[in-house]
């Protein structure tokens, strides 16, 4: 496939919708349209996917404060090759964007680098320090019109404190995305998932209870605040056992899963390799079973990356000391395929709910996760379904190598992505300006 | 034998044979007056260690001094994040001035395995974290073997602080190898996470009840617990667990009157182990330290000297 010329003005032949029968699409203005507009550029799409383009409810782009391990033009790089064509960028920068001006300055770096929408999280708490208000509503008012609040990397821990972030945050529709995690039950040193291994290699202990109990607690608060609470990379089969309860009972929580909660387990830990250290930990075996079944039958609401890049030296500590996190934007939708769609549990459409629709949903972002449907914003991604993927660290538009997914192979590529029309992704490859 | 001795999963049943043979001829050695062995002339060894450490600093650096190796220490403490330096900068830093071994103690779990793939030189664990402490382990096992003649069949009870104890992981992995069966005693609070499924599959036994394990042991190994573990709610008081697992004259007399009784060291007197314990005549301490010279002398051996006899 070929584009000439990079305009607004497409025409996307014989694409599956959704994984539907072969149609044709049509792009006009930025605008998915009826009819064929006058020269447009082709993209042959025979035999791939058409979804709507990916939303990432939880990524970590590193800028401001650590430029060397990402930012957000690196980021959006990875995550336009990803398929995406919107990110949530957590507040856990330096310095922490917890008010109006810093989620504005994210909000503007993004329309700099201009391959997808970033959208900035602010922060709950000032400094993610959990004992003060951050400026919800100066945040909410802003140019960045944040309705995503998280102090991701920490738990909101005080009772007290998350109670009224959720009750505040209802003024304005707001979402309080909580990292579930107490912090006496899995302290800074946790970072094996507690069990039979950590036991065996000495590692300290984070149990899944740790994760539960927040969970537990935060479910409660938001049916007494009549308030709305969405649960970060939830990783334990109790979490969603909970989750499962509180929806039956009509309380407003939504949650995601990460890729890798939903294919890599604690026993890679064994060799004490960094690249493996994440927050929450990799689950034994019957924790991602549970996760890929809720997944597939809604209580999980979203899959989202929790993109987390390091430079190499923070991850060439002893284990205990080097930095929580891994890779995600490039390889989730692979992911997603091998696990969900590869396997039967889940079809392209039901790929779009989770990775595009539902994401859109929970962030209040306009113009995502819409349907493909004529009138919608032309926010798409094209996959290849058959497509063998042999993931290549190297490769990535990263500036961070901490990839798990090194040498693996995947079925299920992104070969292209057009944001409002303009194709970021052909070919599997970047475009840019 | 391995390059490397990062855990005893690295030895063999024959490697340990040959190890306690070297050692014994070591040992012979640590009574002479003359006590130098020309074997590692010429080779270097820098002892690396990034925690606080007196016995097995000294013990390896005796043991490399008496093969003639030349023998640095390096005190790497605190930790290299808040130095801005990573470990592996670190390590390999100290290597590229030529290094043939590397002894390296670590707070952190797991840290001489990553090391060892950042660097040619032999690598040898001399306490990683919780994770374990093979020369200790094979010293302890070493003088089981020398007090009881053999492991096979014999019933060694280790006891006390066994979840945060790189002792016990290194111990519970060679007692096994070498035939013996292993109970561990502890109260829940300081059992290893998921110890149920791993007692299971590696074919040991746990307890919480010391007294009624005692009397049939054929050696005791009484672990160092740490007084500020009631800080995190592992037990309520010093008392209270001395009453329940410490080592007290009342229990000494239900021990058979020759079963070792062994300790790694530093011991908590009146705490986990009692005086009359640890100076009883059937009290293994003492050997412990001097196989401990003889066993690391054999691990620098087999680990960095060509082949031929030791002697």
């Amino acid at each position: 496939m070929s584009v000439d010329q990079l305009d607004h003005r497409l025409v996307i032949k014989g694409a599956r919708i959704l994984g539907g029968e072969p149609q044709d699409l049509y792009v006009d203005d930025g605008v998915l349209v009826a009819e064929a507009p006058s020269g447009a550029s082709e993209i042959d799409a025979d035999g791939l996917v058409a979804l709507p383009g990916l939303v990432d409810l939880h990524t970590h782009l590193r800028e401001p404060g650590r430029e060397d391990a990402e930012t957000v033009l690196t980021g959006s790089r990875a995550a336009a090759l990803g398929g995406f064509t919107a990110v949530l960028a957590m507040a856990n920068t330096s310095p922490v964007t917890d008010t109006a001006e810093a989620a504005e300055r994210i909000l503007d770096l993004g329309r700099l680098a201009g391959l997808v929408d970033v959208q900035p999280v602010g922060a709950v708490t000032r400094g993610l320090a959990g004992q003060e208000l951050a400026e919800l509503g100066l945040m909410a008012r802003s140019r960045a019109k944040v309705r995503v609040f998280s102090d991701d990397g920490k738990c909101v821990h005080d009772p007290r404190v998350m109670r009224r972030a959720l009750e505040y945050v209802r003024a304005f529709g707001g979402v309080i995305s909580q990292h579930s995690q107490d912090p006496d039950l899995a302290g800074p040193t946790a970072c094996c998932h507690e069990g039979e291994l950590s036991g065996r290699l000495g590692l300290p202990g984070w149990p899944g209870i740790a994760e539960e109990v927040i969970v537990a607690r935060d479910v409660m608060l938001a049916r007494h605040t009549n308030s709305r609470v969405h649960v970060a990379h939830v990783s334990t089969a109790g979490s969603v056992e909970v989750i499962r309860w509180a929806k039956g009972q009509g309380i407003d929580v939504t949650a995601e899963v990460t890729p890798h909660h939903l294919l890599l387990t604690t026993d890679l830990l064994a060799g004490f390799d960094p690249v493996y250290k994440v927050n929450p930990p990799l689950r034994p075996d019957e924790d991602v079973a549970a996760l890929r079944d809720a997944l597939a039958d809604g209580t999980i609401d979203a899959v989202a990356t929790d993109h987390a890049p390091h430079a190499r030296h923070d991850k060439e500590h002893a284990f205990v000391d080097a930095a929580f996190g891994m890779l995600g934007l490039e390889t989730a939708l692979s992911v997603v395929s091998e696990v969900m769609v590869t396997s039967g549990a889940m079809t392209w459409s039901d790929v779009a709910r989770v990775m595009s629709q539902n994401p859109a949903r929970i962030a209040g972002l306009d113009g995502h996760g819409g349907t493909l449907s004529v009138g919608q914003p032309a926010n798409l991604t094209l996959v290849d379904p058959a497509a063998i993927v042999v993931v290549d660290r190297a490769a990535s538009a990263s500036l961070s190598r901490n990839n798990p997914w090194h040498d693996r192979k995947l079925t299920g590529a992104v070969v292209a992505t057009v944001l409002r029309g303009v194709p970021t992704v052909l070919d599997s490859r970047l475009l840019e300006k | 034998m391995r390059k490397h001795l990062l855990s005893i999963d690295d030895v063999s049943v024959a490697d340990v044979e040959a190890l306690f043979d070297t050692a014994a001829e070591m040992h012979d050695v640590q009574r002479r007056s003359v006590k130098k062995l020309p074997a590692l002339r010429g080779r270097t060894v820098v002892n690396l260690f990034f925690e606080d450490s007196t016995r097995t600093r000294s013990s390896f650096e005796i043991a490399g001094k008496w093969l003639s190796a030349d023998v640095i220490n390096v005190s790497a403490k605190g930790s290299s994040v808040s130095k801005g330096e990573s470990l592996r900068d670190t390590v390999l830093t100290v290597a590229a001035m030529g290094v043939d071994g590397l002894v390296i103690r670590h707070a952190a779990s797991g840290a001489a395995q990553q090391v060892s793939q950042w660097t040619d030189a032999v690598v040898i664990n001399a306490g990683d974290g919780m994770h374990e402490h093979p020369t200790q382990a094979l010293l302890d096992a070493y003088t089981l073997q020398r007090r009881m003649g053999t492991l096979e069949d014999k019933h060694v009870a280790i006891v006390g602080d066994v979840t945060h104890s790189r002792v016990f992981r290194s111990n519970v992995l060679l007692l096994a190898k070498l035939g013996a069966h292993v109970t561990v005693v502890a109260p829940p609070t300081l059992m290893p996470a998921g110890v149920t499924a791993w007692s299971k599959d590696a074919g040991f036994e746990t307890s919480y009840d010391l007294d009624s394990v005692l009397p049939d042991a054929d050696a005791v190994m009484m672990l160092r617990v740490q007084r500020e573990r009631m800080n995190g709610a592992y037990f309520p008081s010093a008392r209270e667990y001395t009453v329940g697992y410490g080592l007290t004259r009342d229990r000494l007399a239900t021990l058979k009157p020759d079963a070792p009784i062994c300790h790694p060291g530093p011991m908590n007197r009146g705490l986990e182990i009692a005086a009359d314990a640890a100076d009883a005549a059937q009290s293994a301490v003492l050997d412990q330290v001097s196989a401990g010279v003889a066993i690391r002398m054999s691990v620098l051996y087999h680990l960095l000297a060509g082949e031929g006899s030791a002697t």
